[in-house]
């Protein structure tokens, strides 16, 4: 198994910087190239919705894009992506504070990895809707529980990947920390928590993805605000171009949230070779 | 009489069993006595358990049978005063700068960072990587980030090294520079070093005395052979041809079966 740091060898801005460059300046030819995929997925959508169907059952993008504009208007829309997101952060950031030291002490310890082992193996099979009814008995239909929810969604990921970190560091590291002086506790604050720092990112931004997907289950079933609300309830309603407002934000929301997380990986964490 | 440094006697190894496999015994009353300051190699095959050996005197393994002394200590578990120089350059801290990772050992005793970059940048003078202080591992060549090995281990003023096979992964080119210059860090750090290697001409060229290891598995010494060519050596040095090739016949006669 190779390591994870080869990223490093070339690194992105290398990358970009050999692609022709338009007069445009910092413009380059990829952005375009992004720029009209997405516009061309536009037209696609409004072909194939015009062509087709009735508005009601797909909604082409300009009335989904002018329904987007009264709910932005009311103030509904950014209610429903306001509570969503805090959600999603909640429970994203209560779930890796958790799960980065549990993982990092499974992955070190054996007696610790040999205690938890089992209950992580099987819980991670339950999916977190599961729990849903369970965790409004135990904790009402409020915040908590959805919170709670996404903090179950988050952990397992966070921790696995947490684990697989630890076990993939180079034995010749610790071997190397030991025989220049460092004592057990000093091997793996230096060196096992740099040298999984990576895995453990990497595994954040995939609980991201799955909180996004969390929250919209749990809000479907029980809450009266959120994305998953919105999109749920609109169906009450035939309300197609609403439900479309819901997923077209989901996903901005996801692409915007998940640039932003590698952004900061890369700005402050980029030494430590994050897979990217 | 000098007196004794490391002292390996009737060291034994072998690999637990595991079900339906046999224990290996990898080494068997392997014993030798090195002298300080001196320049020993390690030599053979592929296999042979020289790996098993430094890890035995690193104190990464710990022996079934016999045991191992540094100037008069017995050797339990790994130590600041036999730091080792990894094969792979997997060793070296890849978050960590050239600087820092000189610094690490200096780092775990408490140094302060002014102190411990001084003496950091000390050692990368020594091996010729000065300007290269705040590059990541990532950024040197393979010959670079040996040296910031070797840097590494000094830095940490150990009484020996454990090289295991440090240029084993280098280009031809590379590895003379850097053989010729680990005999120069030698000259001026007087550290005893132990330098395991499967190549011949390698251990002509580096060591004081040579140690010919039999075929594995249950590996012990076969000789100790000493070199003593005039330094700097050179492949076409007199006598080093002679060496070579007696060195050569003792491994080759053991593949046809012994002597």
């Amino acid at each position: 198994m190779t390591e994870v740091s080869p990223a490093r060898q070339g690194s992105p801005a290398d990358a970009i910087s050999t692609t022709p460059r338009l007069p445009l300046g910092w413009i380059k030819r990829d952005h375009l190239i992004y720029l009209a995929s997405i516009v061309g997925l536009i037209v696609l959508w409004h072909v194939i919705a015009t062509t087709f169907f009735k508005p009601q059952f797909f909604p082409p993008p300009l009335l989904v894009l002018s329904t987007g504009r009264e709910m932005l208007e009311s103030g509904e829309l950014m209610e429903h992506v306001g509570i969503s997101l805090q959600r999603i952060l909640a429970g994203f950031l209560i779930g890796s504070a958790i799960a980065a030291p549990a993982g990092l002490l499974m992955g070190s310890i054996p007696v610790v990895r040999a205690i938890f082992d089992p209950y992580v193996q099987f819980f991670r099979f339950v999916p977190s809707l599961a729990w849903l009814t369970p965790v409004v008995i135990w904790f009402g239909i409020g915040e908590t529980s959805k919170v709670l929810i996404i903090v179950y969604t988050t952990i397992f990921i966070v921790l696995i990947n947490t684990m697989v970190g630890v076990s993939h560091i180079a034995p010749n590291k610790l071997r190397a920390a030991a025989c220049l002086g460092a004592t057990p506790l000093k091997a793996f604050v230096f060196v096992t928590l740099p040298a999984t720092l990576p895995f453990i990112l990497t595994g954040m931004r995939l609980a991201m993805g799955n909180s996004f997907a969390t929250v919209v289950s749990a809000e479907m079933i029980a809450a009266d605000s959120g994305l998953g609300y919105l999109i749920f309830n609109s169906r009450l309603w035939m309300a197609t171009d609403k439900i479309f407002i819901g997923i077209v934000c989901l996903g901005a929301l996801g692409l915007t949230t998940d640039r932003f997380f590698r952004y900061i990986i890369i700005r402050f964490a980029h030494q430590y070779g994050p897979i990217e | 009489m000098v007196e004794e440094f490391l002292v390996a006697r009737d060291v034994s190894y072998r690999y637990a069993a595991r079900r339906g496999v046999e224990p290996v015994s990898v080494v068997r009353r392997f014993s030798v006595s090195l002298v300080e300051g001196e320049f020993f190699c390690l030599l053979g095959p592929s296999g042979c358990g020289k790996t098993t050996v430094l890890n035995l005197m690193a104190g990464f393994l710990e022996p079934a049978a016999g045991m191992l002394t540094l100037a008069g200590e017995p050797i339990r578990g790994p130590g600041v005063d036999r730091t080792v120089v990894f094969q792979g350059d997997d060793a070296l801290f890849n978050w960590l700068h050239t600087i820092d990772n000189v610094a690490f050992g200096l780092r775990m005793r408490g140094i302060s960072k002014d102190r411990r970059h001084t003496i950091a940048r000390e050692y990368l003078h020594l091996v010729h990587l000065d300007g290269q202080e705040h590059k990541y591992p990532g950024e040197l060549s393979g010959g670079m980030k040996q040296r910031v090995q070797i840097a590494r281990v000094l830095a940490s003023d150990p009484k020996m090294l454990l090289m295991d096979e440090p240029f084993g992964a280098l280009d031809a080119q590379t590895r003379g520079r850097m053989q010729s210059e680990l005999v120069e860090i030698w000259h001026k750090t007087g550290k005893t070093i132990v330098f395991i290697t499967h190549d011949i001409t390698e251990a002509v060229l580096l060591a004081d005395r040579i140690g010919v290891m039999t075929k594995g598995p249950e590996a012990r010494l076969r000789a100790i052979i000493p070199v003593d060519l005039p330094r700097p050596r050179r492949r076409s040095s007199a006598g080093f041809g002679e060496t070579w090739e007696h060195i050569n016949a003792l491994i080759e006669n053991e593949e046809v079966g012994g002597p």
